[in-house]
């Protein structure tokens, strides 16, 4: 137990700990000073998303400008520009069925990986870790050119698949993880009573399991929302997902800079959401499950 | 007997699990079919991910042998690894390959070091420690190109940007940052980005310390940094390193950054970057390949140690369990 907390400053309190406390107060000062800094970027977009253009765009910088949502509804299209729905909802689109996508395939993968193994499981682990650690841009060529012949180019079934492809190996550590946690007694007394793999998957395991699956998910979504590689080179009009609007709303309207931070909000908003959400289990998910 | 499930890259897709059909041996067939039974989960997943991660890397292999140029497809043919010399003369990508190398070295250590820092302050009591934490963590919940966005109008603009009206009110000069500074620049908003990752990962390994063994040191008389010398650091050692191996196969491969806020100009393209210019925009599908092949054999390098590192942690926790 270090400082700040009860001022118990009552009689004798030894100098050496007197000594201590004022150092972990300062110590604590400089935790909120560098924390201040870092989020200082972040909170000065919003700010200035709610600035008007002329405010937003000052030397020295206006804080105390009045606040307005003009830069809100020049995003969403007040001008007649280009409205970020559709983007916005393909993007959720991707998102949200590639995740569908992963849990499908990934929780009985980590079934067979934590609770019935097959032999040489952990191989089996690392090469699908393995798959994450090639770089996606040394595979895009062919994908192109495969989208292209096929007709799958700007289709946002394509950006499903591979970014299906992208989370499986995260969720398939991640579940495996929150599965090898499961007492076996639970499950084979279920297998007892002749519940058949799928029965046993979403009736026992995924109700002790849940809120793993839910953390797993929101890292996945994520993962997708964020992506832009694929979404740049894959997608043209129709298809077109938020961050690779987000590029092409610069480059087409000139610079608006409130119009610019109320857009990286919006944008940035449900990855916001969804990684508070998962805090907790934000590091098993970016470490792959290998730090609890 | 081999385990088809476990060789798989090289191997390819197999049939979805033939479950119950035991035929070949009469020896133990119904292990056989058992055995099946347990891989028939694994392979839906295991398939996916062969068919749509590896194939891709097998083509890349095979483009990257041909001068091939989308804009004169008829003239399509095999040359072997004139591809290979032609990207390890071409100055630009070999430049490119610095860059990657210079921009990786230099976002990933920073950012361990500082995310070193704020976790021993983190993992302290003090007031609002909770709040302190979402601060941090913020920058990495920012859509990455929206951060980069952010950087390069919001700070970085040499009119309007933050930084330079700080510096007004501070009187200090007024930069041109991205062109005067540009590796730099894109550096400084990776390092953003990247601290709170690092950060948490030292934390979780700050936090699994055997407390006990840091009472006891205590109660011997070791002073603040010896603990942190001789317990805290080899503690952290390997989460250091998990740290360091997963930032860099993830910075490696960093294209928004380098997309958004240089478009690649001013000797700051990495090999991703490169690599979609080569393809995306000269139409260059054999040299864009061989550049893959490049970048992909240097990341097995570094993943190789990536894998080690997380095998060990792996191992450790399976046996613990």
């Amino acid at each position: 137990m270090t400082a700040s907390t009860a001022p118990a400053a009552t009689t004798a309190v030894p100098p050496y700990a007197r000594r201590a406390r004022r150092r972990g107060a300062a110590l604590g000062l400089l935790a909120w000073f560098i924390g201040i800094v870092f989020v200082l970027p972040v909170l000065w977009m919003v700010l200035t998303s709610f600035h008007a253009e002329s405010d937003a765009a000052t030397n020295p910088p206006s804080v105390a400008a009045p606040l307005t949502l003009d830069g809100y509804r020049e995003f969403f299209g007040a001008d007649g520009g280009a409205s970020p729905w559709p983007p916005l909802l393909n993007s959720l689109g991707a998102s949200v069925f590639s995740t569908l996508f992963v849990l499908v395939l990934a929780l009985p993968a980590a079934y067979a990986l934590s609770i019935r193994r097959v032999r040489k499981w952990t191989d089996v682990m690392f090469f699908f870790l393995s798959t994450k650690m090639l770089p996606v841009v040394a595979g895009l060529l062919p994908v192109f050119l495969f989208a292209k012949d096929t007709h799958f180019l700007d289709n946002i079934w394509l950006l499903v698949i591979l970014y299906t492809s992208m989370n499986l190996p995260i969720a398939v550590w991640m579940m495996q993880s929150f599965l090898a946690d499961i007492p076996v007694s639970v499950i084979e007394a279920a297998q007892m009573d002749g519940a058949r793999l799928p029965t046993v998957l979403v009736r026992v395991i995924a109700p002790i399991a849940g809120p793993g699956i839910a953390a797993t998910s929101l890292i996945c979504f994520i993962f997708s929302w964020n992506e832009m590689l694929f979404a740049q080179v894959l997608t043209g009009v129709v298809a077109q997902t938020a961050p690779a609007f987000l590029t092409g709303f610069v480059t087409s309207q000139g610079l608006f800079l409130a119009q610019v931070c109320a857009a990286s909000v919006v944008i940035s908003l449900p990855v916001l959401a969804a990684g508070f959400a998962a805090q907790d289990k934000l590091v098993q998910g970016l470490s792959l499950g290998a730090v609890k | 007997m081999s385990n088809p499930t476990t060789t798989a890259p090289a191997r390819g897709p197999r049939p979805p699990a033939v479950a119950g059909a035991p035929r070949r041996t009469a020896k133990a067939p119904r292990n056989r079919a058992r055995e099946w039974a347990t891989r028939a989960p694994l392979m839906p997943a295991l398939i996916f991910l062969i068919v749509v991660t590896q194939l891709p890397f097998v083509a890349t292999l095979v483009i990257s042998f041909f001068d091939w140029n989308a804009f004169r497809p008829e003239r399509r043919e095999f040359v072997g690894l004139e591809n290979f010399r032609t990207v390890a003369s071409d100055e630009g990508l070999r430049e490119s390959i610095l860059t990657t190398v210079l921009l990786t070295a230099t976002v990933v250590v920073v950012s361990v070091v500082l995310g070193l820092l704020l976790a021993l302050l983190l993992d302290r009591k003090f007031r609002g420690r909770g709040l302190v934490r979402t601060m941090l963590i913020a920058p990495f919940l920012l859509v990455p190109v929206a951060s980069a966005l952010l950087w390069k109008h919001a700070l970085y603009n040499p009119e309007y940007g933050l930084f330079n009206g700080v510096l007004h009110w501070l009187g200090g000069p007024q930069p041109d940052w991205i062109s005067d500074m540009p590796l730099l620049a894109v550096e400084m908003s990776l390092v953003w980005q990247w601290t709170p990752f690092m950060m948490l990962i030292l934390l979780a390994g700050l936090q699994s310390r055997p407390l006990d063994m840091i009472e006891a040191a205590r109660l011997d008389g070791a002073g603040n940094w010896q603990i942190f010398r001789y317990l805290t650091l080899p503690h952290l050692r390997r989460y250091l390193e998990l740290g360091t191996l997963l930032g860099s196969v993830y910075i490696v491969q960093n294209f928004d950054a380098v997309f958004t806020l240089t478009r690649g100009g001013l000797d700051t393209a990495n090999l991703p970057y490169t690599i979609y210019e080569t393809f995306y925009n000269a139409h260059e599908y054999g040299l864009a390949s061989a550049a893959g092949v490049l970048v992909v054999i240097g990341t097995i390098v570094i993943a190789t140690f990536a894998l080690r590192v997380v095998s060990s942690l792996f191992r450790e926790e399976v046996s613990r369990a």
